[in-house]
C-alpha cells in the first residue's frame, strides 16, 4: 500500500469514525485513498477552519480525539485558529495537512507553507513526515500524544510524495516516545495533606475547569462535594463537570459569572482549583483574587502549578486518581467527625437569593435574557449539547443555560473564537447523533462560519441554531459604552442584513423570524422538534448589556452589577 | 530576586527540538543570554545548555514547560559548586609588532593560545570558565578588538557526582 492508505488504516486502527475536512493539490492522495475505500466516515466541510471546529465539537462531545484533514498552504494555515483554539481550551485533536512534495519544501512552491513551523507555539508536538515508513509510528505517537497528559492539538504534516510511496504497512501496538511521560500517579502525601486542608476548611469551595471533562472525572468531583458537602463553583470550560441543579452547585466565576459565585470564590478560606488554570478572565486582579485562600491545585499539568496563582497544597496527576483518592480521605475526616461545613453552605445560598441574576423588562424588545429562560425551559431534562460563539450571548449562555451533564455545553473559552458555534454544533452532532443539538450564536459569530450551515444539511447533521441578534457585535458595544465613553466605533452589523431566515433555505435549512416575546415560545419549539437544520432569527433589544460584570483588570468583587433603571431613576 | 542560571536540556535529535525550545521561550517571554547545542555520549541525544536570568518562579515555568515538550528528555539546572562550566572564545586583537608580547603573554596567563597570526592582528583561543573568558576580552580591549565571538557556555556535573545533575523540578 502506499502512504495514504496507511494513514487511513492507522485512523481505522485507532477506532477513528469520523474525521472532518476538504481536499486539495498536496493531500489528493490521501483523498484518492479515501475513495477507494475506509470505514472512517468523511464529512466535507466548507472552509477549513470549520472542519477544524468540527473536530473539536466531536471532540468535546465524546470525549474522543477529533480529526481534522486539510491541504498544504491555505488548507493549513485556514486550520490554524482551531488548532489554536484546542490548545487553548485543551482538546485532543489530530490534523493531518498535505505538504507539497519533499523536493520542493523550502523552495516557495504552490500552496507551500512552513504549517509545522506556524502551528509551533500552539501544539503539542507535530511531524513532518520525512519517510514514508515512519507513518505508522508517528499517527500512534500523534493519537497518543493528543489524549494522554493535558489533551491538546498535534499536527502531522504528510508530503505529498510520501503518501505516494509504498511501505509494508503494520501498526504498533506500542508509542516509543522517550521523552513524553504525563504523570500517572498521585503523590499520596499530597492527597494526604489536601484532604485534610479541605476537611477542615471553613469556608471551603471547589473550582472545577475543563481539566475536570477532559479527565473524565466527573462523578469523582461529584462524590467529593457530596462526601465532603463542599460547595462547587464550574467555570465556563467546566460547566456541565457538576449538575447546575444540583444543591451544591453555586454558579460560574470571574467577569460575567454570578456575584454570589464571587463573593464566595474571593472570600473562600480553602480554594481548591481541579483542573483550571486561574484565567485572568476568572481571577479578575491576580493580586486581589481569593486573598485569604489556602490553595489546593490539582492539575495533570505540573507546569499549571504556581503558573499564575501559587499553590499552597500541589497535586499533579490524573484527577480521576486524585479526586477519588481525595475524596476517600476526606470521608474519613468526616467520619471521624470532622463537621461539614453547613453554615457556609448556607451563607452561600443566602447570597445567592441576595444577588440573584437581574434584567429590565421590555415591552418593546425581546430581551436575551427571556430568551435563554425560555429555551432552558424548553430543554431541561433533555440530552441537548449546547454550543455558543463568543459574546454577550455565550455569558448569557452560561448563566441561564442549566447544564445536566458532562459533555452538554460546548464553548470557545480561551481563545475565545468567534464563529465556533456553528461547526462545533455540527462535530457534536456527528459525535452523538441521537443529541439535540443547539448552537447559541450572536449575529456577529454567524456571519464567520455560516457556510457550515451546508455541511449540517447535506451531511445529515442537523443543528438547531438560536440566533441572539441584536444587530451589533454586543460585547464590544458594550465595553464601548462602559470603557471608552459610548463612542461607537464599527459595531453595528445591522439585524435585517443578512436576512438570517432567508440564508437558513438558501442553504436548504430551516429559517424562522422571532420578533416578540409571544413569537418565541412556538418557534422554539418548532424548531427543536423538526430534526432539521434550523436558523431561529431570534430580534433582540440591541441595548442589552451583559451583567454582572468584572471590569477588565478589576478585583473580582468590585463586579458592576445590572441597576435597574427605574429604581436608579428614583 | 533575578539570577543566572545554567539549565542543561536533553533532547532527542529530531527535526525542530531545538527551535520548539526557542519557540517557547519567545512565546512565553522567557529570555536567553546563551545558548549552545552539541552531541552527548549517546547516539541520537543531543544537550542543549542555556543560561538565563531570571527569577526563581520563572526558573521553575522554564523548566515545566521545556519538560512539557515531547523530543526533551531531562531537564536539569548545573548549580554553581555542583558543576564545572567551559566556554570557548575566538579572538581577533589589533597587535602592532611592538605590543604582541605584551599580548601574547596577558593570553598565556589564561591558557590561552595564538591561532593565527598576520601583520598586525592575532586571533587567540581561549578555552575557560565564562567569567576567565570575560576577564581575558576585557584586558585585550585597550588593544583594539577586532572580531570576537564565543560559543555560550556548556557544563556538567562535577565527577564526584554520578552520571547527571539532579533533575530540577521538585513536582512531577
Amino acid at each position: 500500500m502506499n502512504g495514504a492508505d496507511a494513514i487511513l488504516r492507522s485512523l481505522e486502527a485507532e477506532g477513528v469514525e469520523v474525521m472532518f475536512g476538504i481536499p486539495g493539490g498536496a493531500i489528493m492522495p490521501t483523498y484518492d485513498a479515501m475513495a477507494r475505500g475506509t470505514t472512517v466516515r468523511h464529512v466535507l466541510a466548507r472552509h477549513e477552519q470549520g472542519a477544524g471546529h468540527m473536530a473539536q465539537g466531536y471532540a468535546r462531545a465524546s470525549g474522543r480525539v477529533g480529526v481534522a484533514i486539510a491541504t498544504s498552504g491555505p488548507g493549513a494555515t485556514n486550520l490554524v485558529t482551531p488548532i489554536a483554539d484546542a490548545w487553548m481550551d485543551s482538546t485532543p485533536l489530530v490534523c493531518i495537512t498535505g505538504q507539497v512534495r519533499s523536493s520542493l519544501i523550502g523552495t516557495d512552491a504552490f500552496q507551500e507553507c512552513d504549517i509545522t513551523g506556524i502551528t509551533m507555539p500552539v501544539v503539542k508536538h507535530s511531524w513532518l513526515v520525512q519517510d514514508v515508513r515512519e507513518i505508522p509510528e508517528i499517527m500512534k505517537a500523534a493519537f497518543h500524544v493528543a489524549r494522554t497528559g493535558r489533551c491538546g492539538p498535534v499536527l502531522v504534516d504528510v508530503p505529498r510524495d510520501i503518501q505516494e510511496a509504498e511501505l509494508d504497512f503494520s501498526y504498533p501496538d506500542k508509542v516509543d516516545l522517550p521523552g513524553w511521560r504525563p504523570p500517572s500517579k498521585v503523590h499520596p502525601l499530597q492527597i494526604r495533606e489536601a484532604a485534610e486542608r479541605i476537611a477542615y476548611a471553613e469556608k471551603p469551595v471547589l473550582y472545577a475547569g475543563g481539566g475536570t471533562l477532559n479527565g473524565e472525572a466527573c462523578d469523582e468531583l461529584r462524590r467529593l462535594a457530596e462526601v465532603g458537602r463542599l460547595p462547587v463553583i464550574t467555570t465556563l470550560m467546566g460547566k456541565g463537570a457538576f449538575p447546575e441543579t444540583h444543591k451544591l452547585h453555586f454558579g460560574w466565576p470571574g467577569m460575567h459569572g454570578t456575584k454570589w459565585s464571587n463573593i464566595a470564590m474571593n472570600t473562600c478560606d480553602v480554594l481548591v482549583a481541579i483542573g483550571a488554570r486561574f484565567d485572568d478572565r476568572v481571577t479578575g486582579k491576580l493580586s486581589a483574587f481569593a486573598p485569604g485562600a489556602t490553595v489546593v491545585h490539582l492539575d495533570i499539568d505540573p507546569a499549571e502549578i504556581s503558573k499564575l496563582r501559587d499553590a499552597d497544597i500541589p497535586v499533579v496527576g490524573p484527577l480521576k486518581k486524585a479526586l477519588a483518592e481525595l475524596t476517600k480521605a476526606v470521608a474519613a475526616h468526616r467520619e471521624a467527625g470532622v463537621p461539614a461545613p453547613e453554615a457556609w453552605v448556607q451563607k452561600i445560598e443566602a447570597w445567592r437569593d441576595e444577588f440573584p441574576l437581574r434584567y429590565g423588562t421590555s415591552t418593546e424588545w425581546l430581551k436575551p435574557q427571556k430568551l435563554m429562560e425560555t429555551l432552558q425551559e424548553l430543554t431541561a431534562g433533555d440530552d441537548v449539547i449546547f454550543t455558543t460563539g463568543v459574546g454577550q450571548h455565550q455569558m448569557w449562555a452560561m448563566q441561564y443555560l442549566l447544564t445536566e451533564r458532562p459533555r452538554n455545553f460546548i464553548s470557545s473559552g480561551g481563545l475565545g473564537t468567534m464563529g465556533f458555534g456553528i461547526p462545533a454544533a455540527i462535530g457534536a452532532k456527528a459525535a452523538r447523533p441521537e443529541a439535540k443539538v443547539v448552537c447559541v450564536d450572536g449575529d456577529g459569530c454567524f456571519q464567520m462560519t455560516a457556510q457550515e450551515l451546508t455541511t449540517a444539511v447535506l451531511d445529515d447533521l442537523p443543528v438547531v441554531v438560536v440566533l441572539v441578534n441584536n444587530g451589533y457585535l454586543g460585547m464590544v458595544t458594550q465595553w464601548q459604552d462602559m470603557f471608552f465613553e459610548g463612542r461607537r466605533s464599527h459595531v453595528h452589523l445591522t439585524a435585517q442584513v443578512p436576512d438570517y431566515a432567508k440564508l437558513a433555505e438558501a442553504y436548504g435549512g430551516v429559517g424562522m423570524v422571532v420578533e416578540s416575546e409571544a413569537e418565541l415560545r412556538p418557534a422554539l419549539e418548532e424548531a427543536l422538534s423538526l430534526n432539521r437544520t434550523v436558523v431561529v432569527d431570534c430580534r433582540v433589544d440591541p441595548s442589552e448589556q451583559c451583567f454582572p460584570m468584572i471590569p477588565a483588570g478589576a478585583a473580582a468583587l468590585d463586579m458592576v452589577e445590572y441597576e435597574d433603571p427605574v429604581k436608579a431613576a428614583s | 530576586m533575578k539570577h543566572k542560571h545554567t539549565i542543561s536540556v536533553l533532547v532527542e535529535d529530531k527535526p525542530g527540538a531545538l527551535a520548539r525550545i526557542a519557540t517557547m521561550f519567545a512565546r512565553r517571554g522567557f529570555n536567553i543570554d546563551s545558548l549552545a547545542v552539541g552531541p552527548t555520549e549517546r547516539q541520537g541525544v543531543s544537550c542543549i545548555t542555556l543560561r538565563v536570568d531570571c527569577e526563581h518562579h520563572t526558573l521553575e515555568q522554564i523548566e515545566k514547560q521545556i519538560h512539557k515538550l515531547v523530543n526533551v528528555l531531562r531537564v536539569t539546572e548545573l548549580t554553581p559548586g555542583e558543576a564545572v562550566e567551559r566556554e570557548l572564545l575566538l579572538l581577533k586583537v589589533s597587535a602592532a609588532p611592538d605590543r604582541r608580547a605584551e599580548l601574547v603573554s596577558t593570553a598565556e596567563a589564561f591558557k590561552g593560545r595564538v591561532v593565527d597570526l598576520g601583520p598586525d592582528a592575532i586571533v587567540f583561543e581561549l578555552t575557560g570558565t565564562p567569567e576567565e573568558l570575560d576577564s581575558f576580552q576585557e584586558l585585550a580591549r585597550p588593544h583594539g578588538i577586532q572580531e570576537l565571538v564565543r560559543t555560550g557556555r556548556v557544563g556538567m556535573s562535577r565527577a564526584s557526582t554520578r552520571g547527571r545533575t539532579r533533575r530540577l523540578s521538585a513536582i512531577n
